[in-house]
């Protein structure tokens, strides 16, 4: 099976662009699993975050799916188009990745 | 972002403290608190967010301490247990302190209210194998490590004089004058340089079992911590031994649970392993076994050995691995013992009386690490150890449960004895140039063209699974490490970056950096080791040989990884 997954890149101030990547898939694969293997085949520069792959724990591969907001380790992929754009209203990092962490667990705490 | 920052993007934020923790797990949670409460100021750093980067959010079972709850009970027997766990390996100093302190940690973590299940008033403690008596607490339904997390972090946010901050990823120890003086690191988000000046260190990254292609690890776990110690002049222990999980989840795809989850399971509810031939195989290996207790026939290594017998004899599953089945029980059984579990599962598509699940050995703890003294110092005057980044108290082989446990306790000594140092110091030792090399190799990462380093790290796993698994021969061994060394001259002593924030490119290469050390670490010692005990088995040389009864101590000199033995310690630490 194959899915598609078209991605919003970019970092903040540049008018964001969408990539779409083809990945190969098995029945219950999930959106992270589709994000980390394009990053061994196709553009290791991708961003995403995530930790902990497979226990739902970690809670850090929240992203837009389908316009829903979802843990992209939970959800599966399906043959045809996915979108997958950063959170909207966390301040953008870089492709799918947004500042997500508590403001005081943050470098910078007032940013 | 403040206006400052932004205009000398290349001079690096500094940050000063008393005590440095890298690595936000139960181990670096706890130490942070201890740290604190002795009066010291702290930096708490992950590379991920804090409390959810590592193992421990993700760990789903038990916390084993003689609590004496469910059946009278003394830490002294935990402690017989441990050591027997650990065929003879086992620093005594360290697994005391684990088993000694263990109570008073747990008791501590009900008083926060972490919500140890309970039975008619008292916590209930589940037998689990190589425990002489119940003994272990848990959090229903598998959500123990969540659990322990969130009541860490809760704390956390209720303490004074921590400050934590997510997203930064310590690349190198500093150093003055052999001392450990700070830290400098990479903040992911913003792609700058940090230094931080400290007078202790405390590493609590946890493990390295992400060296490995089938793995219960978050993408944390290439084991930063034992890579952070060598190159800052510390010694390693008992690195070859890499505890594998018999029945890791394999297929289908499971999402959502930790792939460890079936040994519950299998101990509430027995459940067989069957081969491609829908036979059951363990019989066969049983035979070798003199420890099985009924329920469960084979051991852990046993049962790794059995499963990956098979495979290789042209009987495994689908997927390479053993069917796990339970089509035996009806489904009332299932359903009463797990709950809201069977409904995750049928989120997944499974079901469990109607179909077996396909589980395979994973790489799940490693029983190796820092070497260190009774206070948690490494031989770096300055430089503390805890949780699962601590080599010594587990030996050759640990007990499930003793993990959480020794992350608590670990911690809290670690972190007290950390700040115990800071306060005795009275100024820092920190300057500039400790941090020199670690930011001029930061500031010559670079684009250009490489292989694909994501599949560099695809293919170290690979090579580490199949050449320096479970079970180990001479020449698998001596390919390893002619692998890694190929590896090591491919990604080349540069960092190559592809992005100015949030790269990770970056972040594996150094990663690599780390892991293809590590994984030397490993593999080294392996190869020394002309005998199988506990975790580490040889084909070539089956049987554990007595003239074998010492610990191996990695260090690096001059770059090169040095090999030496000595004798395991014994006697006590008072806690
Ligand atoms: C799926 C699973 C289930 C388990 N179940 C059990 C169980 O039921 N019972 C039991 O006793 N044990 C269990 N274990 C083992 C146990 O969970 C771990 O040994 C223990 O939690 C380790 O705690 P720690 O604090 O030492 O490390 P971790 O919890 O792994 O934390 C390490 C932290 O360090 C951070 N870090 C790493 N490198 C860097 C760096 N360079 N810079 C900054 N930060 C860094 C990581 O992001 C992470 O947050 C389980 C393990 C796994 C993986
Ligand atoms: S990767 Fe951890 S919750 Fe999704």
């Amino acid at each position: 099976m194959k899915a598609t997954l078209a991605i919003q890149r970019g970092v903040p101030g540049e008018t964001p662009r969408l990539e779409s990547f083809e990945v190969a898939f098995e029945h219950g694969q999930s959106v992270l699993d589709g994000l980390r293997a394009l990053r061994l085949v196709a553009d290791p520069s991708l961003a995403f975050r995530f930790s902990c792959i497979n226990a739902n724990a970690c809670k850090e591969c929240m992203m837009l799916i389908d316009g829903k907001v979802d843990y992209a380790c939970t959800v599966r992929l399906k043959e045809g188009v996915t979108a997958l754009a950063p959170l909207p209203k966390k301040a953008l990092i870089r492709d799918l990745v947004t500042e997500i962490a508590p403001p005081d667990e943050r470098l910078w705490p007032r940013a | 972002m403040t206006a400052a920052a932004n205009n000398d993007a290349m001079a690096p934020t500094h940050i000063e403290t008393d005590v440095l923790v890298i690595g936000a797990g139960g181990a670096g949670m706890y130490a942070a608190l201890e740290a604190a409460k002795a009066g010291a100021s702290v930096v708490l750093a992950d590379r991920s967010l804090i409390g959810r980067g590592g193992a421990t959010v993700m760990a789903q079972m038990t916390v084993a301490a003689a609590l004496g709850e469910q059946t009278p009970d003394h830490w002294e027997y935990h402690l017989s247990d441990t050591l027997a766990a650990g065929r003879g390996l086992c620093d005594e100093r360290m697994a005391a302190l684990l088993c000694e302190d263990g109570p008073r940690r747990l008791r501590e973590m009900d008083g926060w209210k972490v919500g140890w299940a309970r039975e008619d008033g008292h916590i209930k403690q589940a037998q689990a194998p190589g425990h002489d008596r119940p003994r272990c607490a848990y959090v229903d339904f598998l959500s123990t490590g969540p659990a322990v997390s969130r009541t860490l972090r809760t704390q956390l946010n209720n303490a004074n004089g921590i400050r934590r901050i997510g997203d930064l990823m310590i690349v190198d120890i500093a150093l003055r004058n052999g001392e450990a003086c700070g830290a400098t690191a990479l903040h992911l988000t913003t792609g700058q340089a940090v230094t931080l000046a400290a007078k202790a260190v405390v590493i609590a990254t946890g493990g390295l079992t992400g060296l490995y292609r089938r793995n219960s690890a978050s993408s944390n776990m290439g084991g930063d911590g034992y890579a952070l110690a060598l190159r800052a002049g510390a010694e390693l222990i008992d690195m070859e031994f890499v505890q594998f999980f018999p029945i890791g989840h394999l297929a289908p795809r499971l999402v959502g649970m930790d792939p460890i989850m079936w040994d519950p399971f299998r101990y509430k509810l027995g459940g067989k392993l069957l081969n491609a031939e829908m036979r059951e195989f363990e019989q066969d290996y049983a035979t070798q076994d003199t420890r099985s207790d009924g329920r469960y026939v084979l051991t852990r290594d046993l049962a790794t050995y059995a499963i990956t017998r098979e495979v290789e004899a042209g009987r495994g599953s689908p997927a390479g691995g053993a069917y796990l089945s339970f089509q035996h029980l009806p489904e009332a059984d299932i359903r009463s013992a797990f709950g809201p579990v069977v409904d995750r599962l049928a989120a997944n598509g499974i079901d469990l009386a109607k179909h077996p699940v396909e589980v395979a050995p994973i790489a799940h703890y490693h029983m190796g690490g820092v070497r260190a003294d009774e206070t948690l110092q490494t031989r770096v005057p300055g430089l503390y150890v805890s949780g699962e980044a601590v080599g010594g108290a587990n030996g050759a082989n640990r007990l499930s449960g003793n993990a959480i446990t020794e992350a608590l306790v670990f911690g809290a000594h670690a972190g007290r004895n950390a700040a115990q140092r800071a306060l005795q110091s009275s100024s820092t030792k920190w300057q500039p140039q400790a941090a020199g090399p670690t930011l001029d190799l930061l500031r010559s990462a670079h684009k250009r063209d490489v292989p694909n380093l994501a599949a560099v790290v695809a293919e170290l796993k690979g090579l580490m699974a199949d050449l320096v698994g479970p079970f180990r021969t001479e020449p698998k061994l001596r390919s390893a490490i002619k692998a890694i060394e190929r590896l090591k001259a491919e990604i080349g002593e540069v960092p190559v970056s592809s992005a100015a924030v949030f790269d990770p490119v970056l972040v594996d290469w150094l990663d690599l950096r780390n892991m293809l050390l590590v994984a030397q670490s490993v593999t080294v010692p392996a190869l020394a080791r002309t005998e199988s005990r506990g975790a580490h088995q040889r084909e070539d040389y089956p049987g554990l040989d007595e003239s074998w009864g010492v610990n191996q101590i990695v260090a690096l000199s001059n770059g090169k990884i040095e090999l030496s033995r000595s004798a395991p310690v014994t006697g006590r630490a008072a806690a």
